[in-house]
Parts: C-alpha cells; sequence; structure tokens
C-alpha cells in the first residue's frame, strides 16, 4: 500500500478514490504511463489563433485607440483563460497522471510566460504541440521542437536576432536603414543554460555568440509577409535564410558547416546528448521527483542510463522507476501551488468549470498557470513555495474549496481517498472532530501529509 | 581626532546610539536598532547607464545611439548631479533628493558574479556567496541573525513565497494582498494542534497569523503592482511590533528589445519606482529620517546599444542608497570611463567596486551591525572587501 500511496501522490497528480485499485502494481501502473501517447485535439492551434492575434495586435497599434487594444486584450485572455482551463481540467481528471506531470515537468523546462504578448493567447498550445508529441521520445526532437515554435521565437525574440554578415544585415546599411538590427544572445544563452548543458556546463560567452548565430534565421512568417502570400501561415514557423549568419561557427570545440537550418539543428543533436546535459536534466528530474537535494548517485545513475540510450528520456523515467531513492517512504518534497490545487480537485474528484476562478485561485497561491515569469520556469524546491504567507493562502483557499464539493462527500473518505495507508492519526482524528464539513476538508487538505508527496 | 562612527563602533562593540538605554547582562551589539532598511532588488539587470548616465563623457551620445538622453538644461534632459553624471528624467523624486543631498549613487558596481546569467547573478547577489553555487540562505536574514533579532528586528518580504535574500535561519515575515476570506480563529487553532509535530509548518503558520494582523490594521486591499506594494512596506517599518527590514522586488529590467530613452520601457519602469519610492518615504513621514533604501540590480548591461535597440547582459551596475542619514548629492565608485580599452570584455562597463561594499556599510553604520559578522557570517569569505567610507552623515 505504502509504495501505491507513493506511486500515486509523487509520481503521479494526488490520489483519486478508483486509482487505488487501478494502481494495485505500482510499477507497472507507472509503466504503462510511458506507452502510449494521445494527441491533444481541443481548440484552435498555434498557426490558427496567432493568425487572428497578430492581426488584432497590429491594428491596436496602427489605430492606437483604446477599443481596439481592449479587443486584442480581450482575445488574449479569452485564450488563456480557455487552455488554462483544458489543462487544469486535464490534470485533475486524466487516468494517466504520471504521464501529465511530466507534462508539465517539460513544459516548465522549456518555459515561455504568458506576460509577454502575444504568448499569453498560445501558451497551452505550446505545451500541446511541442511537449505532448515528443516528451516519450528523444530530447534532441523536444528541444528542436521548442526553438521551433513561435512561442519560444516571440518570448526570446528571436525573430528579431539578425546575423551582422547576412545578406539582410548587409542590404539594411546599403540603404542607410536607421533600424538597427543584429544580433540578440537571448535564445542561445538560454538554450545552454537552461535547456541543455546548464549554467556550469563548460561553456563560454564565445559559445553563447556561436550558438546565436547558428539559430539566426530561426524566425516567424511577418505580418507583410503572411499578406502577401499565405495569411494562414501568419506567426508560424520558418527559417529565413536572408538573416541566417553566413559560414562555419565553431561551439564547445566542435566545428559546425552545414548551411541553413541544418547549421543550428545539428548543433542541438550534439547538446542533446552532451554529459553536461544529462546531468542537467537528470537533476531537474530527480529534484522534482525525488529530493530537493537529490543523491549524487541517483543523479549519476539517471545520466548514465540517459547517455547509454543516446538521449531517450524514457530510459531516464524507467530509470526514476526503478530508484530505491524515488520509493522511500519519507516525503521530501513540499508541493508547489500548482501541484496542491491539481491534488485538491482530483480528491474531491471536481473538474474546475470556471476559468476565472481558477486561475485567480493559482495566482493568489503565488504560481499564475503558464506565467513563470522568466525562462529558468519555476523553481522546485521548499524553499522557494513554503512561505508563511503561501502557507495560509492555502488555508484560505481550501476553506473556500470546501464549496467545490457537489454531492454529499464524507470528509473521513475524502481523507482516505487522498491519502490511503500515509493519512496520520492525527489527521484522522482532525477531520473526524471537525466541526463542519468544510472545516473538516481545511484540515485534511492543510494536512503536513497532504502539503507534501 | 574624531572617530569615525564605524570605527567606533568597532572599538566600543556598540551597535547604535540606543546602546546607553540598554540593560546589563543584554551584549550591546545586540541592542534592537531604531534604524529601518528597505531593499529593493530590481530583477532582470537594470541599465545602470540609462538610470544614472554619464551624460559627460563625449563618447556617451553616439554609444548610446537610439538610448542617449538629452544633455541636462534641454527640454526631458537629464537632471545634472555634477559635470559627468545625471538622473534619468523619469525620476523626478530621486532627481530632487539628489538635490538636498540624501541620495547616491554607487556607479561601475557588481557583485562577485562575472558570468551573464540573469539567474546565478541574483542568486550570488541574493545569497551573498563569493561565487555561484555557494549558499542556500540570504545575506538579509543572516543580517538578521548577526542581531539575534526581538521580536521588532526582523524583516518583511512583501511577497507571497520567500526570495531567497531572506531565507534563512531568522523568521521572516512574508505578507501579500490576499482575496480569500479568512479562515476561522477555531480552524486556525485546530490546525496549530495539528502541526504540533511538524515544527516547519507551526512556525510558518504562526508568523503568517503574525503578520497578517499587523497587516490587517491597513486600510484597503491593494493590487500587486510596485506602488502599494512600497506603501505596505513602509506600514510594516512603522508599527512598533512590525519589522526593521523589508525587502520589495521589481521586475521588468531585462531591456533586450526596444529599451527606450526619454519614453518607453525603461522609462516606464523607472517612473513606477520612482513615484512607488516617493509613496513609501511620504507613509513613513517622521520615521524617514531614520531610514535608509537600497536599490540594487544583479548587473549591468551592454555599454553598446544591440540589434534590436535594447541592451544586453552586462557586468558593471549601478546602485542607489537614498535616506534621511545619508550623505548625498554624489556619485561614488571609481568610474573606469567608457573608452573601449576600458570596457569589461570590451563591452560592458568595468566593474571597479563590489557591491558588498556598499552594502557593508549600510549593515555597519546605518544598522549598527558588528563588523566581524559582515565579514563572516553575512558575506563569507570578504573580510578583503572594505566598506566605504563616509557614505552616511
Amino acid at each position: 500500500m505504502q509504495q501505491r500511496a507513493i506511486a500515486l501522490n509523487r509520481f503521479g497528480l494526488g490520489a483519486r478514490a478508483a486509482e487505488w485499485e487501478r494502481a494495485s502494481d505500482p510499477e507497472l501502473w507507472l509503466r504503462s504511463q510511458l506507452t502510449e501517447f494521445t494527441k491533444i485535439d481541443d481548440g484552435p492551434t498555434t498557426a490558427e489563433i496567432l493568425s487572428d492575434v497578430l492581426l488584432l495586435q497590429r491594428n491596436a497599434r496602427q489605430t492606437k485607440r483604446a477599443e481596439d487594444r481592449e479587443m486584442f486584450r480581450r482575445r488574449l485572455r479569452e485564450h488563456y483563460q480557455a487552455q488554462t482551463l483544458s489543462r487544469y481540467q486535464r490534470a485533475a481528471t486524466t487516468d494517466a497522471p504520471f504521464r501529465e506531470r511530466l507534462v508539465h515537468f517539460w513544459s516548465n523546462h522549456f518555459a515561455v510566460s504568458a506576460d509577454k504578448p502575444p504568448l499569453a493567447a498560445i501558451v497551452g498550445r505550446y505545451e500541446d504541440e511541442v511537449v505532448r508529441p515528443h516528451f516519450l521520445g528523444r530530447f534532441a526532437d523536444l528541444l528542436r521542437a521548442a526553438l521551433q515554435h513561435p512561442a519560444m521565437i516571440y518570448y526570446l525574440d528571436n525573430q528579431q536576432s539578425i546575423g551582422p554578415r547576412s545578406r539582410a544585415a548587409q542590404l539594411s546599411t546599403r540603404r542607410r536603414s536607421n533600424r538597427p538590427r543584429g544580433l540578440n544572445e537571448n535564445l542561445a544563452r538560454e538554450v545552454l543554460e537552461l535547456h541543455t548543458l546548464g549554467v556550469d556546463g563548460g561553456y563560454d560567452q564565445r559559445d553563447v555568440q556561436a550558438l546565436a548565430k547558428m539559430l539566426t534565421g530561426w524566425s516567424t512568417v511577418s505580418v507583410r509577409e503572411a499578406e502577401r502570400s499565405d495569411a494562414k501561415r501568419l506567426g508560424s514557423f520558418q527559417f529565413r535564410s536572408a538573416t541566417h549568419e553566413p559560414g562555419a561557427q565553431r561551439l564547445l570545440g566542435r566545428r559546425y558547416a552545414a548551411p541553413g537550418i541544418a547549421q543550428a539543428s545539428n548543433a542541438l543533436e550534439d547538446l542533446a546528448v552532451h554529459p553536461a546535459t544529462a546531468t542537467h536534466l537528470a537533476t531537474k528530474l530527480a529534484r522534482h521527483f525525488v529530493d530537493d537535494r537529490p543523491d549524487p548517485a541517483l543523479v549519476t545513475r539517471l545520466a548514465s542510463s540517459y547517455l547509454a540510450s543516446s538521449g531517450e528520456l524514457r530510459s531516464l523515467y524507467t530509470a526514476l522507476i526503478e530508484s530505491p531513492e524515488a520509493r522511500r517512504a519519507e516525503p521530501k518534497k513540499y508541493k508547489s501551488p500548482h501541484e496542491f490545487v491539481i491534488s485538491v480537485h482530483r480528491a474531491l474528484a471536481h473538474e474546475p468549470r470556471n476559468p476565472r476562478a481558477l486561475t485567480g485561485t493559482l495566482a493568489t497561491l503565488g504560481q499564475p498557470a503558464f506565467r513563470p515569469g522568466s525562462p529558468a520556469g519555476w523553481p522546485d524546491t521548499v524553499a522557494d513555495w513554503g512561505g508563511a504567507d503561501a502557507l495560509l493562502k492555502r488555508i484560505e483557499w481550501v476553506g473556500a474549496a470546501g464549496r467545490l464539493v457537489t454531492g454529499p462527500a464524507d470528509p473521513r473518505a475524502v481523507a482516505e481517498a487522498a491519502l490511503g495507508p500515509t493519512l496520520t492519526m492525527a489527521t484522522r482524528r482532525a477531520v473526524e472532530r471537525a466541526g463542519s464539513r468544510a472545516q473538516a476538508l481545511t484540515l485534511l487538505f492543510a494536512s503536513p501529509e497532504f502539503l507534501r508527496r | 581626532m574624531t572617530l569615525s562612527r564605524r570605527q567606533w563602533l568597532a572599538r566600543f562593540g556598540a551597535a547604535t546610539t540606543a546602546f546607553a538605554a540598554a540593560g546589563p547582562g543584554l551584549s550591546l551589539a545586540r541592542a534592537p536598532t531604531e534604524r529601518r532598511l528597505l531593499v529593493v532588488m530590481l530583477r532582470g539587470a537594470a541599465d545602470g547607464l540609462a538610470l544614472i548616465p554619464p551624460y559627460g563623457e563625449p563618447t556617451y551620445p553616439g554609444l548610446r545611439g537610439p538610448l542617449a538622453l538629452p544633455a541636462p538644461g534641454s527640454a526631458g534632459g537629464i537632471e545634472r548631479i555634477d559635470g559627468l553624471f545625471g538622473v534619468h528624467p523619469s525620476a523626478p523624486w530621486l532627481a530632487a533628493r539628489f538635490r538636498e543631498r540624501t541620495a547616491l549613487a554607487v556607479h561601475a558596481v557588481a557583485t562577485p558574479y562575472r558570468a551573464r546569467s540573469h539567474f546565478d547573478g541574483q542568486d550570488v547577489l541574493e545569497s551573498g556567496s563569493a561565487g555561484v553555487a555557494g549558499l542556500r540562505s540570504g545575506w538579509l536574514n543572516r543580517t538578521l541573525v548577526a542581531f539575534a533579532p526581538t521580536t521588532a528586528d526582523r524583516a518583511v518580504a512583501l511577497a507571497t513565497n520567500t526570495p531567497l535574500i531572506l531565507q534563512g535561519d531568522a523568521p521572516v515575515l512574508t505578507w501579500s494582498p490576499s482575496r480569500l476570506p479568512e479562515q476561522s480563529e477555531d480552524t486556525l487553532q485546530r490546525l496549530a494542534a495539528l502541526y504540533a509535530e511538524d515544527a516547519f509548518l507551526a512556525d510558518r503558520l504562526e508568523q503568517a497569523l503574525e503578520a497578517r494582523s499587523i497587516a490587517g490594521a491597513m486600510e484597503g486591499r491593494g493590487r500587486q503592482q510596485l506602488k502599494p506594494t512600497l506603501r505596505r512596506a513602509a506600514r510594516f517599518l512603522q508599527q512598533p511590533d512590525g519589522a526593521r527590514i523589508a525587502f520589495v522586488d521589481s521586475g521588468g529590467w531585462d531591456t533586450h528589445a526596444n529599451q527606450g530613452s526619454v519614453a518607453g520601457q525603461f522609462a516606464r519602469h523607472l517612473t513606477q519606482l520612482d513615484a512607488g519610492l516617493a509613496g513609501f518615504a511620504s507613509t513613513l513621514g517622521a520615521l524617514w529620517k531614520q531610514t535608509a533604501v537600497l536599490v540594487m540590480t544583479e548587473f549591468g548591461r551592454t555599454v553598446r546599444v544591440n540589434g534590436t535597440r535594447g541592451t544586453d547582459h552586462g557586468t558593471g551596475a549601478v546602485a542607489l542608497l537614498v535616506g534621511g542619514s545619508v550623505a548625498g548629492g554624489r556619485v561614488l565608485g571609481d568610474w573606469p570611463g567608457l573608452a573601449r580599452a576600458n570596457l569589461y570584455e570590451g563591452r560592458d562597463l568595468k566593474p571597479t567596486t563590489d557591491l558588498r561594499a556598499l552594502i557593508k556599510t549600510v549593515l555597519l553604520d546605518h544598522l549598527g551591525v558588528a563588523e566581524a559578522a559582515t565579514e563572516s557570517t553575512v558575506f563569507p569569505a570578504s573580510a578583503a572587501v572594505r566598506p566605504l567610507e563616509s557614505v552616511f552623515i
């Protein structure tokens, strides 16, 4: 039973009543979630959304009218709320919560943030289009997909990065264009620091610049281009050879001479299987699932299995499931607000329905949906989430969350379903002796064992 | 011979002028300070050359191109500090403090960190370590430990989550506005009982309730914006049982594209900060005279403009110190100049002053922290970093 609780609450997103039976063989239950991928097919695609939203944005900029600006913002808000609702509904109801947790992990690893327009309209689709098709495959494919998605390109301004010796730069010098154009290191730096090698991964400023040059031309279809050719492609990824820096580049001592888009793609392939990348990914995964300060032996084991498989992510997950460190009874992880909200919904068998209430809750608890505010994504330790004010906010919210219960749920049954054998005598007693159903649920959800996993 | 305040403190080990009131058995170094400190962190690497522009450098307009600000005296121009430096026109409150000599800037400052990652840069600045991956607690928290705080000698972070700078052993208040209904006293008492065996949660619940009882006396429930947040910070510092030290975050300074000059992205953020500090000072009232405000950022930005009318991650930055007892009206530091040969790695303002030197001065001369503590626990292995001289009156 203890191992079931770990599978459901540490690896999953929080136990639901029916899951204890399904996870009767915990390891098999976890492994079975790594075999299939179901395409998410709800709502418009990034391309469809951008071909509308970018026109609204341009219109608002040109007319400078308040109502046009408001129309643009309203559209962003509508998409953001719809995608947030859809993400948390899936999390609250999925039968494959380990898989879903991994999706959230990777979309945070390749973080973009909804606070930069027009990203609010596509952050959820970014997760569906980049992470879901690739998180069970090769890391190199996931990496490339993230870097070719308009969300990442806009977020780190790569569509504005121009090779200093590219055709576009020369043309603009000849025309004495006063629009300054040049290299922007933003994306390249984050790829090396956050997505692959990690900050101590052994690269320097020259490597950042080399990768930035290789990534010039990784861009999107502009409004003007879309009007000239294909309106449906507005905002979609395209490689622009005119802005691409010509010539070979040297990254980490290796020479990349392929022309065009292949140059950066080749570099990303090598970065994906670099030992520093393996250690970086293994550390983050171990920190997320096992301990804020993961055992170095565990990290080494995960990294080796990743490298042995030439960067297959499934081998990482399998090594993780098999790790004795991950199966220890004592819960080392303090839930983030995101995890906390999802696990409360699952315990109550409640599917969120009100997008404004949902986005408001996540923001109030300190982790607004799809809005980490930085390409580093959300942090992942108790030092970040275990503050006093943050605890009181959770307590206040679960006080109100009792209203989420629609049927005549018995708090004692909810406690059993959520925590199983990890429910302590003290919490059981507190729940039984509570003065009201709402108070019982508050005590359950604010209990030490529910706040951790 | 008159001893400087620091020499005097070093000789007598006293914390503040209030030492005479301290009773027997109470170590003087631990005497509660009447001083207040606000630390504002500009996250994202604020451009020091825009905040305190070196307009007197002949190469300034050329190097800064579209970001260059109009010279002092012209319409919307820089507010002059001296023949070399001025204040960005979007900071009128700050400029007035420079005129009345209660504000100073230290230019070309940097932490020991020499790479260009925001996250590592912020970690180094907040932890106060000499290098990356050093410490897992913050120097402001260790300052409190060095104080051995009484209830009032504590800090508040105006945030839902505790930032690294305040993580550590000393209890810290965190507070941010809430729109949620409050829990009943009965439920909270039951929770406290449930946390009896869990020191971590028990401590946090107690701190949260304390912070709420202080904040509860305040009017209204504000939004999470810089101006109201800074006013709240002032309220915390005012309350007798509130806090001595407040920490406020300000984001949005990572201006890679379209930074702007007189108007634009940078100017908008600076306007917010300036108005916020003005509101902070006026809320404090008479207490402003005992208060210092330290404004800092993780590193500077490139001297030249990049391809997208912005600036990229740099090294040398600017820090500000404002307060009733600051000997201001000046720009301190060893100005390295903007000549190409003098730039760090050919692109950044060369760092010439360790930011910890300024912070140490504030801790020693303003808060009265013992010098030994600043060199060991607060900023480990930093004896070589000497505090700045005559920053306070």
